[in-house]
């Protein structure tokens, strides 16, 4: 542990680590520095100057969120001068600012007007912009509108630092700069892999997804049509936030009923179609496992990883797990395994699929996400957009009676539950892997090793004496680092010291994913993703392959994991992107 | 090998090749030639003399004689009259350099005092006035934190704008150990009027490289880097020349004089950001990010260039430390002001008699410089105002003309040296003109990170053009007077305080 120092913020002596800046020191200790483009999990920018602070002997103002504390230190973090000059900059801000709260977006959730709102800062002048910026609409996910950009700079740190995606820069200077891709070609044609960081950590409206509720709306209000709704994992550890209750509240029951009550005619769950990855994806390892197939195993559920990967890394394509994603399995599997069944005529199925994911709508509109013969997964809408038509129907959501699934593809396990948080898929990957290949049960289901923030998480799996040596990778650049050495030893020996690793493309899993409430931070996601161990740790059932919706889907209509069927309408193959323009320039792997 | 009786040096910095030095200097060697003189008096390339706005200038030694307005059909007649009759051709004579013998009296010029009077191209001609002395001293007879030392003790502060002690900033980095330590020549002038260290690298290139490899002795590093803004084509291509003649004579490379000290100088150009003289973002920009400031701490001293100990010396400090060798600090001490000692180059431009270059001891009064260096004022105009510090600088009106100029005392005035530009405006400028221009450079050239910089230098600029427009109310002024303070207390570096 480093050494403690003694400062002095507002007349509180605090202890703090020494190397921590002011505005860590005063956070720890229960005091708020107002800020605009300070974000705890990146390191600053310094750019916007709001929280500036007073330190005695010095004759200027100092940014607390880069200035590190020192032995004795004196703080005042508020005086006129300080309250004029932070009123001041919000003015500068607010002058090249898009005003139009009312409609925005980010209304009530956006950084800006919450300080400009506590501050009194008038805007009567304000928000009249001398020329407006074209609007970046090309990307099938995300939505950058320069005209609301602050440039806090936090998008482009957490694109370039944590994600290592490099698709954001500034480019020009002067008054001129601005956010943009490099060289300025929209999104759609940047090394964007859509994993949406940028639009959570943005403090305004100036990334947001590109939504969709309208012509959802529209589908619900069709009498003809027939709507079939899934939610992935997450979305019921971070639904609650939208409507005011607390991170980390579960609200699957709630969540149903709302899905109910805003028309959907059938109500079902992401969560089985994870358990069905599971035994697809399970029944993969063990063959590659027993056949001395391609190792390691890496699994494909996070459609920002898969496109991260065709980018970065389409020489490891074939350790790719094969699997669909649980969202493009449900999709699959509505259109020809839920219609026949029921009789629906699958051109009148509307098949939407709520995810806490920006990334899973660029996944929906793969071209080659069709095998059901029609466009698998219609529409996507992120948690923000669906809690957006929960409120705009005046639903009560917070008070709503708990309703359940429906039971053709509604019924989950707890293994399937946990696919939201960092580390879940690998857990639920070996509970089942572990009972298939011996019959029994794991002795502990809980496998604590792969749990938490910590950024690669490793651990050794002893199946009966057999080794199997596991890693698992949340952010980005967590994933790159792993790769680069997987693809190392591979170089070297090879072959890789891991049999099995699990990517997920957002820091903290899917519970942090890019279509997620705004503005978390990763003590957030960390509460958020206990929200679902505690779920699955009530569930009787806690392992796939003791799903009887899965069970029967194999019985009924797939067979067995593994056969054609499952093989043409659950299983995938990869391509390889250009390194500027993210475009497919030739297919990695073929599809089996 | 030839003796001349004659040398006659012809400016080629680039705005003089820009007006056909490079075929006034073909001619005039084809003119002696044809009266075969060309075994007697030599022609050579030098930086410039420092005159301006008068065409191609050209001295005569020993005659110290020098003419200006230079053309190709002055060249019959000035080589029949002055080279074969010996007289001086008055008509093309400058005035300043008849009347006072300017610049060739300067005694105490340290940093300008081989510029003009040898080949920049020759290290022969440098090592003929007593270069690299400084440099062989250091290695052979001092530790390097006898170096240290003494330029701590000359009092030698950074001539880039701030005037940070010099030998302060080396005691920070010379200690650590175990690490490579680099040594970063910032010769990104942007400043806009400012084109001093321009013509040092230019005019005299080998001394900017002895004091670069006496600073990296004394720091302990082995790799030192001169970063210089691409448009300086021709100080890059002297330096280049300067660095490779450095290789060949030994004094660059390995065990160096058989000290066992290594050390490489590469030159690293600029792309033409301003922000990029900042010394963060230069290092930024070395390292091939875009050039923004970065946080301090920790300082470049401590975390540089990739994130190793650096030191970020401006040209004009640098090229003081050759001398402070040689000479010793005392010496050094005994020029200038107590607190601030040594000469300081300015460029003094606008409403002058004769706009130019001089080196001139720390602590020149404004209306010294003025007068005796700049010729006084224009004829017919009257002194209102003098932007001094470049664009980043401060006016100074009448009641400053005999404040002693020095970092110290210009503090105490809430002004600065800056980068050494003197602009003189007579009384028929508009300063709201003026101070148009000067926001339009900074609301373009501000590197866009922070929001008082950006914005504000966005702000003030509306504010200004509402003023000249004639459209805004009285409290306009307040308003940009109350911002551009806000700008100086909250802004990130030093561009937009």
């Amino acid at each position: 542990m480093s050494k403690m120092i003694n400062i002095n913020i507002d007349g509180k002596n605090i202890q703090v680590e020494e190397g921590k800046t002011i505005i860590e020191a005063a956070s720890a200790a229960g005091i708020n520095i107002p800020s605009l483009c300070y974000h705890q999990d990146i390191k600053p920018s310094a750019g916007c100057g709001i929280c500036v602070v007073e330190i005695e002997g010095q004759p200027q103002p100092k940014r607390a969120c880069c200035t590190p504390a020192y032995e004795g230190m004196i703080v005042r973090t508020n005086s006129v001068e300080l309250r004029n000059l932070r009123k001041m900059l919000l003015e500068l801000i607010l002058e090249d600012h898009h005003v139009d709260c009312p409609t925005c977006i980010a209304n009530n959730k956006c950084d800006l007007q919450d300080l400009a709102y506590i501050m009194g800062v008038k805007t009567e002048d304000q928000g009249v912009l001398q020329t407006k910026k074209p609007i970046d609409e090309s990307s099938v996910s995300i939505v950058r509108d320069p005209n609301k950009c602050i440039q806090c700079g936090r998008c482009v740190t957490v694109c370039n630092d944590v994600q290592t995606v490099y698709a954001l820069t500034t480019v020009n200077r002067g008054f001129e700069a601005e956010i943009n891709t490099p060289f300025s070609k929209g999104m759609a044609d940047s090394t964007c892999i859509n994993c949406g960081q940028c639009v959570v950590f943005c403090p305004t409206a100036a990334l947001t997804e590109k939504t969709h509720t309208d012509p959802v709306w529209e589908e619900l209000l069709n009498p003809k049509k027939h709507l079939v709704i899934q939610a992935a994992p997450a979305v019921r550890a971070t639904l609650g936030e939208e409507f005011g209750m607390e991170e980390g509240s579960l609200s699957v029951g709630k969540m149903y009923a709302a899905f109910r009550k805003l028309g959907f005619d059938a109500v079902f769950d992401t969560n089985f179609t994870a358990d069905l990855t599971i035994m697809e994806e399970g029944t993969e390892f063990i063959n590659r496992f027993k056949e001395g197939g391609t190792l390691p195993l890496i699994t494909s559920c996070s459609p920002g990883w898969i496109k991260f990967m065709e980018t970065f890394y389409p020489d490891l394509a074939e350790n790719v797990s094969t699997c669909k994603s649980p969202q493009q399995m449900f999709g699959a599997l509505v259109k020809t395994y839920y219609a026949e069944a029921n009789n629906i005529d699958a051109k009148d199925i509307v098949s939407v699929s709520i995810m806490p994911c920006t990334a899973k709508k660029f996944e929906a509109d793969r071209p080659e996400m069709t095998d059901s013969g029609y466009k698998d997964v219609d529409y996507v809408l992120t948690t923000r957009e669906i809690a957006r038509m929960i409120k705009e129907a005046g639903i009560d959501f917070a008070h709503l009676e708990d309703e359940k699934a429906d039971d053709f593809m509604g019924i989950y396990t707890g293994a399937a539950t946990i696919f939201g948080a960092t580390g879940g898929v690998m857990e639920a990957a070996l509970r089942s892997a572990y009972f298939l290949l011996t019959n029994e049960n794991l002795p502990s289901l809980d496998i604590e090793a792969v749990r938490g923030m910590e950024g690669i998480k490793e651990a050794e799996v002893d199946i009966k004496g057999t080794k199997v040596k596991i890693a698992v990778a949340h952010s980005l650049g967590k994933a790159r680092e792993l790769m680069d050495k997987v693809r190392q030893q591979i170089k070297e020996t090879g072959k890789s010291e891991y049999q099995f690793i699990e990517i997920m493309a957002c820091p903290g899993g899917c519970v942090g994913g890019g279509g997620q409430p705004f503005q978390s931070n990763l003590a957030a996601r960390a509460r958020r993703g206990q929200a679902l161990y505690k779920e699955d740790k009530d569930l009787k059932m806690r392992q796939s392959h003791e799903n009887p919706a899965v069970a029967a889907v194999y019985e009924k209509f797939l067979e067995s994991p593994g056969s054609k069927k499952a093989h043409k309408l659950l299983h995938t193959n990869y391509f390889q992107r250009d390194k500027m323009s993210g475009a497919v320039v030739k297919e990695a792997t073929h599809k089996h | 090998m030839n003796y001349f009786r004659s040398h006659i040096l012809i400016e080629t910095d680039e705005a003089s090749v820009q007006q056909g030095a490079k075929d006034i200097m073909a001619a005039l060697k084809q003119e002696l030639a044809k009266h075969k003189l060309d075994k007697e008096i030599n022609v050579l390339e030098t930086g410039s003399l420092g005159f301006f706005e008068r065409g191609v200038c050209l001295a005569v030694y020993p005659d110290n004689v020098v003419y200006g307005d230079v053309t190709l059909n002055d060249i019959p007649q000035l080589v029949e009259e002055h080279f074969l009759k010996g007289r001086p051709l008055s008509r093309l004579m400058l005035e300043k350099a008849e009347k006072k013998n300017i610049p060739l009296e300067y005694a105490k010029r340290i940093v300008l005092e081989n510029s003009g009077n040898i080949d920049p191209e020759k290290i022969t001609d440098y090592l003929g006035v007593g270069g690299y002395l400084g440099w062989e001293k250091a290695l052979t007879e001092m530790k390097p934190a006898d170096i240290v030392q003494a330029v701590k003790d000359s009092g030698l502060r950074g001539r880039g704008g701030a005037g940070f002690p010099a030998g302060l900033k080396w005691s920070f980095t010379a200690p650590i150990e175990g690490v490579q330590k680099y040594v970063v020549i910032n010769a990104d002038e942007g400043e806009p009027g400012t084109f001093k260290d321009r013509l040092i690298m230019e005019g005299d290139p080998h001394k900017l490289l002895e004091g670069t490899m006496i600073a990296a002795y004394a720091v302990g590093a082995t790799k030192a880097f001169i970063y210089i803004r691409g448009e300086y084509k021709l100080c890059i291509a002297r330096l280049q020349n300067a660095i490779d003649q450095a290789y060949e004579y030994g004094l660059l490379g390995k065990d160096i004089f058989g000290s066992g000290f290594d050390l490489e100088i590469e030159i690293e150009i600029g792309a033409g950001a301003y922000i990029c003289g900042e010394e963060t973002a230069l290092i930024e920009s070395m390292e091939g990010n875009r050039g923004i400031p970065r946080n301090k701490p920790p300082y470049p001293g401590q975390e540089g260039v990739w994130q190793k100990p650096t030191i970020v010396n401006n040209v004009e400090t640098i090229a003081n430390v050759p001398a402070i060798i040689t000479k010793g600090s005392d010496w050094y001490q005994k020029i200038g002001t107590p607190e601030c000692p040594g000469t300081k180059v300015y460029t003094i431009l606008g409403d002058v008699a004769v706009p130019g270059l001089c080196e001139v001891d720390m602590g020149t009064s404004l209306r010294t410089i003025i007068n005796t260096y700049g010729g006084g004022m224009k004829k017919g105009s009257r002194f209102k105002a003098a932007l001094v510090g470049g664009a980043a600088g401060i006016f100074l009106g009448d009641s400053m003309l005999d404040v002693k100029m020095d970092f110290h005392n210009l503090a105490e005035y809430k002004a600065v040296l800056g980068s050494g530009a003197i602009l003189v405006l007579n009384d028929a400028v508009n300063i709201v003109d003026v101070l148009e221009s000067v926001i339009r450079f900074f609301r373009h050239e501000s590197c866009g990170k922070c929001v008082p910089c950006r914005n504000g230098n966005e702000q003030l600029y509306r504010s200004i053009k509402k003023i000249k427009a004639g459209l805004a109310s009285e409290d306009e002024l307040d308003k940009m007077i109350l911002l551009a303070d806000a700008m100086y207390k909250t802004s990130f570096c030093a561009l937009g305080q």
